[in-house]
């Protein structure tokens, strides 16, 4: 996918009340794109978004939108919209004065706002839905009718606050198909912000993890997933064990006393690394026919797989599997080369931050 | 008794005080007005306190009495509006300091007020004093239904801008973002959101200065002298001089009346909801 850039943010700074959120941030986001900015609570993914919407001017750095430099243009003059985290529907409008609201601005004619109204509630699927007010709507609906009211407007960019956050479950993966169904339709650019790492992963083609203001990895979900560039990453996205390891050489690392095969080169000899592997990664079977022995602490069924604590050689290894062994049963690990992942200890204060951050 | 206790029952037990109070000094009242207003003298049943209302001198006390309380409920409007959004867009600390300086009026009592009042608008008093320091003709001010109208704005401001302002407060910030992300500029920003959804507060600011006012006889007393006669001034009249409990009682039940016919067309245009009555 080389498209072109839509919007690049450059080395943007802001701080509020002496707390630096972003610092010196450079993200390019192309034409098209699903970008998903992913990171907990305070790590400035949100500031982020609202320096795109101009609802936030950065101390430093400069928004470029379509090769032109929006920073200090305000929010009603930008091509872009966005959909609130609590969806901000205008309470004292009925939806069809809530959709039309950017419409009316724009003066469009009014049988082309009537048929706008129509086409998107249809897109949303809330037919019908026109002169009801927003109070008596459920949460998915006002969701919809908020990207709804967005939509209409034809931006080149819909900005996304986790506008899934207040949903249940079973709406939220619902909504996930939706907006996916949505951006393929529309073909336009979605960011989309959220700590929810299932839900950037299930939706985005660009996922931007972030902490503490500043960017960890950017890459695709599968990049992210199986290859995290660090500790904090791994932690974050899914589950993982992250050991202390020591690079004996090339192909070869020790993990609490045990040497294991892997494929990562170019570490060095005997350095400490850290290293991940996945739950699902770690193979069980009798004692004595993996790498090491140990037993079987916790037992928790959770739906599509069992997750299992084995403790061995002094570390609780966390274990997904179809098969359950009751606690206190002696199994033994295995994990192949390929599913170790092997990644440098964090050097700079930077990094260090980050790695303690969990 | 032993039924009354029963029912009075532990919890209950605790809003005994203020059902005494109540039924003292609510309710008690209230059903003599209303005996006090449908009886003659000789004790039978009768309209006349009622009708007396058709008295010229009675319906030109509540005209008054109405035109002062509706202007001093729109000054106050105009006064509190502009205030109240101007202080909920700021987020500073000199925000405490303002809406302090407006209510600490409200913690001196009333009547003191009143009476400060009179001081500065007196023809010799502090108003003139500063006029004419600068060359400026004295205004003749006390006893004037101006007067009314300053001191009457001048002690139910408070209760205009507070419910404004905590209507206005109330207005989440993302709709006004969102708003802006539309496409929409201040000043629509404002005529679309901000008005309609402080409307709440708008009415009950209106129904907490205007109620109060129709019934005001203190202020009229001190600062319109005898010469302007409200409504309440004539009721309190028939109790404390002519002692016509009879009469008096008969005026406050139609003043009563008023007060909830105001209050009724109030409610009515906010039942409609948050304000819609603007769109």
């Amino acid at each position: 996918m080389s498209k072109k850039p839509l919007i690049d943010l450059v080395n943007i700074t802001k701080s509020f009340d002496d707390t630096c959120v972003l610092d010196d941030l450079n993200l390019s986001i192309k034409e098209n794109e699903f970008l998903t900015l992913l990171g907990p609570s305070g790590c400035g993914k949100t500031t982020t978004l609202r320096i795109l919407g101009g609802f936030v001017t950065p101390d430093k750095g400069s928004v470029i939108f379509d090769g032109q430099d929006i920073t200090q243009v305000p929010p009603n003059k930008r091509n872009l919209n966005t959909v609130f985290q609590k969806y901000a529907l205008f309470p004292h409008m009925n939806i069809e004065e809530n959709i039309a609201f950017g419409l009316k601005i724009s003066h469009k004619p009014k049988t082309y706002i009537k048929d706008k109204i129509k086409y998107a509630l249809k897109l949303v699927n809330l037919q019908g839905y026109e002169k009801r007010m927003p109070s008596y709507l459920s949460g998915g609906q006002q969701q919809r009718i908020a990207i709804a009211r967005a939509i209409v407007n034809e931006p080149k960019v819909l900005l996304l606050d986790e506008p899934l956050g207040a949903l249940d479950l079973k709406l939220r993966q619902d909504m996930q198909y939706e907006l996916i169904r949505l951006k393929n339709e529309l073909g336009i650019t979605f960011v989309y912000v959220t700590h929810d790492q299932e839900e950037a992963l299930t939706m985005s083609d660009t996922v931007v993890v972030m902490n503490q203001g500043y960017i960890q990895q950017m890459g695709t979900p599968e990049d992210i997933y199986n290859e995290p560039e660090n500790a904090f990453v791994a932690d974050f996205i899914g589950d993982s064990n992250i050991i202390d390891g020591l690079m004996v050489r090339d192909e070869l690392v020790e993990i609490l006393g045990v040497k294991f095969a892997c494929v990562d080169k170019g570490f060095g000899n005997y350095k400490p690394v850290d290293v991940v592997i996945r739950p699902e990664d770690i193979i069980l079977g009798n004692p004595g026919e993996g790498s090491m022995d140990g037993v079987v602490s916790h037992l928790i069924f959770k739906g599509v797989h069992y997750e299992m604590e084995v403790m061995a050689n002094g570390f609780e290894w966390l274990v997904q599997s179809t098969v359950a062994h009751a606690v206190g049963t002696p199994v033994s690990l295995r994990v192949d080369p390929f599913n170790i992942q092997i990644m440098n200890k964090p050097e700079s204060e930077d990094e260090k931050a980050v790695a303690l951050d969990e | 008794m032993r039924k009354l206790w029963h029912w009075m029952n532990k919890r209950k037990l605790l809003t005994g005080p203020y059902l005494l109070w109540a039924v003292g000094f609510i309710i008690l009242p209230l059903l003599m007005i209303i005996y006090y207003g449908l009886t003659s003298s000789d004790g039978g049943f009768t309209l006349e306190n009622l009708l007396a209302i058709g008295d010229p001198i009675h319906y030109k006390a509540l005209g008054q009495s109405l035109l002062i309380a509706f202007g001093s409920t729109c000054i106050s409007l105009i006064i509190a509006y502009p205030l109240a959004y101007i202080l909920s867009k700021n987020q500073g600390s000199k925000k405490g300091i303002i809406i302090m300086l407006f209510i600490l009026p409200m913690w001196i009592n009333f009547l003191l007020r009143v009476l400060a009042l009179q001081m500065i608008l007196a023809n010799t008093g502090i108003l003139n004093g500063i006029l004419n320091f600068f060359g400026l003709p004295s205004q003749h001010l006390l006893y004037t239904r101006t007067a009314i109208l300053i001191g009457m704005t001048y002690d139910y401001l408070p209760f205009m801008i507070l419910p404004i302002y905590n209507a206005m407060c109330k207005i989440d910030r993302d709709l006004i973002h969102a708003a802006a992300d539309l496409g929409a500029g201040n000043k629509l920003i404002f005529r679309k959101i901000i008005l309609p959804l402080s409307m709440p507060g708008v009415i009950s600011g209106i129904i907490m200065v205007f109620v109060p006012s129709i019934s005001e006889f203190a202020i009229a007393d001190i600062l319109g002298g005898s010469k302007i006669l409200l409504i309440g001034n004539v009721i309190e009249q028939e109790f404390s001089l002519t002692n016509n409990w009879h009469l008096g009682s008969g005026l406050s039940i139609v003043l009563m009346v008023f007060i909830f016919i105001s209050m009724a067309v109030m409610n009515k245009n906010d039942a409609e909801g948050e304000g819609q009555m603007i769109w």
